[in-house]
């Protein structure tokens, strides 16, 4: 063990190593491990993030649909409502027709009944005043007689 | 080259190649151990001394290669593993070191890897080095770790940093009072001051001791096994295989030597730099 200048020597690297790590390779080694840390727990935190939008996605979504369902549900109850009325309305409409169409029928029935009967009427006076000329073999004065016979047809 | 003993084996791979003025007033390496007597202080080994700084060069240029295009986006390769020594340093100092220095920790990292470098050194064959370099070399150590004078150059350097700190955070006042008023009562303080100036005297003795002793042991065992292979085949093999399992657990030496120098220099920062005892 002989000491010499080397210890000197040795004492003076020594400080200038440390001086040049001190000043050019820690700070950045460090100043990049740190910006490397903060931009894991950022992408950490945004994947976190977009996780919960995709859960608030998933169920805004679910939620839709199931609004969507019910609004479809009630469309179709409201159509089949309308779809009902409507046939109920037709059927009504249909029954009043077929009302007035038979009201007017016995109407012309009536009428027809009563103009056969008018003309039945006035065969059956024509008959009588036949008859009667037949009867009698004289012919009677229509005009003067034709009162009478009226009165009669009446009653027929 | 020959030997003639294997003490001359030893001896010859245990000296320093040194640079300094002989006797007769010439500048030049030593040749002799009566050479490096007249050189004196005033001398330089030009082994551990070059290998240590082309080893710390090596380290700054590796790391500096990555500081300078430290990306945030994956790192690879040898980024990848700087980055993990670094991560390892900052959580040594941040579990040791309670102050905010900016100094601590870029020191930690030139300690362990350096240190680290200097001791693995030793896993290079012993003569493989020596032996190339014979032509211009007469002695050749290149393990900067198993000359005292690189560990003490940096214990020092630690020490002198230890002063600074107690200087610096306890005050003049408060650093005498830390070595006189301790352990015993105030008026026996010449006591106090003899044992907590033994105490801080150890700090750089012991950290300096401890890895040229274990770097020298280790490398004197390598130079004993090497010695085997002169031997015959039988010793030579058995030498082959003590030497590989030597190597093995030299890695965790090597490491846990650097790793011990780099933490007992946070520790006392540490202590050199908290205000109150």
């Amino acid at each position: 063990m002989n000491f010499n200048a080397t210890l000197i020597g040795q004492m003076i690297t020594f400080a200038v190593f440390v001086w040049f790590c001190m000043k050019y390779v820690w700070p950045p080694l460090m100043a990049a491990l740190e910006e490397r840390k903060t931009r894991i727990a950022d992408g950490l935190a945004a994947a976190e993030r977009g996780k919960k939008d995709l859960e608030l996605a998933k169920s805004r979504a679910s939620e839709d649909l199931k609004e969507a369902k019910q609004q479809a549900q009630e469309i179709i109850a409201q159509a089949q409502k309308r779809a009902s009325e409507i046939v109920d309305d037709a059927k009504g409409k249909a029954e009043q027709e077929a009302e007035k169409i038979k009201t007017a029928a016995s109407a012309d029935i009536e009428q027809e009944i009563n103009a056969a009967r008018e003309q039945l009427r006035k065969q059956v006076a024509a008959i009588a005043v036949a008859g009667a000329e037949k009867i009698i073999e004289r012919e009677i004065d229509a005009e003067a007689h034709s009162k009478v016979l009226e009165e009669l047809a009446t009653q027929i | 080259m020959s030997y003639e003993s294997s003490g001359e084996y030893i001896k010859h791979h245990l000296t320093n190649l040194t640079f300094g003025q002989k006797a007769d007033g010439s500048w030049g390496i030593a040749h002799s151990a009566q050479d490096l007597q007249e050189m004196g202080f005033w001398a330089i080994n030009l082994d551990t001394m070059g290998f240590s700084i082309l080893l710390g060069v090596l380290f700054l240029w590796g790391f500096r290669r990555v500081a300078k295009k430290a990306s945030t986006d994956v790192p690879s390769g040898w980024q990848n593993f700087v980055e993990m020594i670094i991560e390892f340093i900052d959580e040594s100092v941040r579990g040791s070191y309670s102050g905010t220095s900016k100094l601590v920790a870029p020191l930690a990292l030139t300690i362990f890897v350096w240190v680290f470098l200097m001791n693995a050194m030793d896993l290079i064959a012993v003569d493989l080095v020596p032996w190339l370099a014979s032509p211009i070399a007469p002695y050749l150590k290149i393990v900067p770790s198993t000359d005292p004078n690189i560990t003490f150059g940096l214990s020092l350097t630690v020490f002198a940093l230890v002063l600074y700190y107690s200087f610096k955070f306890k005050g003049p006042g408060g650093f005498f009072a830390e070595l006189a008023f301790h352990p015993f009562p105030k008026w026996m303080f010449p006591i106090n001051l003899v044992l907590e100036g033994v105490t801080l005297i150890a700090k750089p003795v012991s950290l300096a001791l401890r890895l040229f002793g274990n770097m020298y042991a280790g490398e004197m065992i390598f130079i004993l096994i090497a010695l085997m292979y002169s031997g015959g085949w039988a010793l030579g093999l058995f030498g082959g295989f003590l030497q590989l399992g030597w190597a093995i657990f030299h890695i965790l030496i090597i490491t846990l030597q650097a790793f011990i120098f780099m933490t007992l220099t946070i520790v006392y920062l540490d202590m050199a730099s908290q205000e109150t005892h």
